[in-house]
């Protein structure tokens, strides 16, 4: 099976009932992405297919054949929501980090405070609060 | 993950005809549309099945269009397309507003109209609405189509009138008159499952219109509410009607409420929808 992973085209041998988030992990060495709750509550196994954010948890593999998956990796370490969750202490244990930077990733350029909180809605933070998240990406929209 | 895939099968049909076709020369077969239902019991090693059917492929079975009067949902489209959609948002906007409450982003992104009717849970969020609405199921088989109203879709806890070898491939939905309201009532805004969950229709602009409402979570199954609706299309007083309303409903004490609860807060968004209506 061809996958397009952060730009690459990479053949993976997994069953098609696999999950997306396994497949990056494992097969890809991608570990950027993290296993949270498995159910679709957490948020911190988000990737983007297309563009769109998904739980990796709850995908088959099967069906993001001929799609363009980005992971935390494919951002490349130096993007604005990444440096503006290091500046503004938007991360704390960081196992929520990628997740939330991925689904962020979806958002339009400058999001609203709003959109910010129904776009990370999806996303759960067990050390802290929330607004430090918020106030990471609002600042990286205004890079 | 506590489920394994090892011994699993998944069939990917190239289209609807084939679809139909391994459903009825294969079964029996699971469909998968955006497994975010699926995979969650797959997680934690309840998921029982061993052969699926991926359908998330089959753009037929996707989009939304208006055909006369009616409004057509294809099983595939997403709560995010829903969302979105501007002739939902012009003719059905308590399905939007539904939509908006299933998940988060990420849920919202893959899970589809026609899986939450499939998985037929009592608190799906869009069931309430698709039965207010008059709903009719479009089944499709081998041997051809049928078309069921959502009123008569349900049998019993997690059962219907669908045959394993029929597949869900859309819904119809009659021109709506009067003033949608939905209302889920959970835990938190998003990421909860409904304690309640309430849809209803009251043409205000004719004095003999009765009201169309249903409520989930209150019975083994979402419910018309018939006997209320009578009720206060013939002028009966709100407590008259939430008396009938307690009769009607059927909830239970779960994880997630008790029964009392329940009951206390569906006689309040019966007020709620009376109040509006005003």
């Amino acid at each position: 099976m061809r996958l397009t992973v952060n730009r690459k085209t990479v053949t993976v041998k997994a069953h098609p009932l696999t999950r997306l988030l396994d497949v990056l992990r494992e097969e890809c060495g991608l570990t950027g992405t993290k296993e949270g709750c498995g159910e679709g509550e957490c948020g911190a196994c988000t990737v983007l297919v297309d563009g769109e954010a998904v739980n990796s948890c709850l995908v088959p593999v099967a069906q993001v054949q001929g799609t363009r998956i980005t992971t935390i990796e494919g951002l490349g370490g130096r993007h604005p929501l990444q440096s503006a969750f290091v500046e503004h202490g938007g991360a704390q244990c960081g196992i929520c980090t990628p997740g939330m930077i991925m689904a962020a990733a979806s958002l339009g350029p400058r999001p609203s405070l709003d959109d910010i909180r129904t776009g990370l809605a999806g996303n759960l933070c067990r050390c802290t609060g929330y607004a430090a998240i918020y106030r990471s990406v609002q600042r990286a929209g205004k890079r | 993950m506590q489920g394994t895939i090892a011994g699993r099968q998944l069939l990917q049909p190239r289209s609807l005809g084939d679809a139909v076709k391994m459903l009825r020369d294969e079964g029996p077969i699971v469909p998968l549309a955006g497994c975010t239902d699926l995979y969650v019991a797959l997680n934690f090693g309840t998921l029982r099945p061993t052969r699926f059917l991926n359908l998330w492929n089959l753009d037929a079975l996707r989009g939304i269009e208006t055909r006369g009067t009616a409004l057509r949902i294809g099983a595939l489209t997403t709560f995010t397309e829903i969302i979105t959609s501007a002739a939902i948002r012009r003719r059905l906007p308590m399905l939007a507003a539904a939509a908006r409450e299933v998940g988060g982003v990420q849920i919202q992104n893959r899970g589809t109209i026609g899986g939450n009717v499939a998985n037929a849970s009592p608190a799906g969020d869009t069931l309430p609405v698709l039965l207010a609405a008059d709903a009719v199921v479009v089944l499709r088989s081998a041997a051809g189509t049928r078309r069921v109203p959502m009123t008569a879709f349900y049998t019993g806890y997690r059962q219907s009138v669908a045959r394993p070898d029929e597949l869900i491939v859309g819904f119809e939905i009659p021109a709506l008159r009067g003033r949608q309201w939905f209302r889920k009532v959970g835990t938190r805004a998003a990421q909860a499952i409904a304690k309640i969950v309430v849809a209803g229709v009251w043409d205000t602009a004719r004095a003999d219109a009765r009201p169309r409402l249903a409520m989930g979570s209150v019975a083994p199954t979402p419910l018309r509410l018939s006997q209320t609706e009578r009720a206060l299309g013939s002028g009966a007083s709100l407590a008259e009607a939430q008396e009938i309303l307690q009769r009607e409903i059927a909830p239970i004490d779960d994880l997630r409420s008790t029964a009392e609860y329940r009951r206390q807060v569906a006689a309040n968004l019966l007020g709620q929808f009376c109040s509006v209506r005003r």
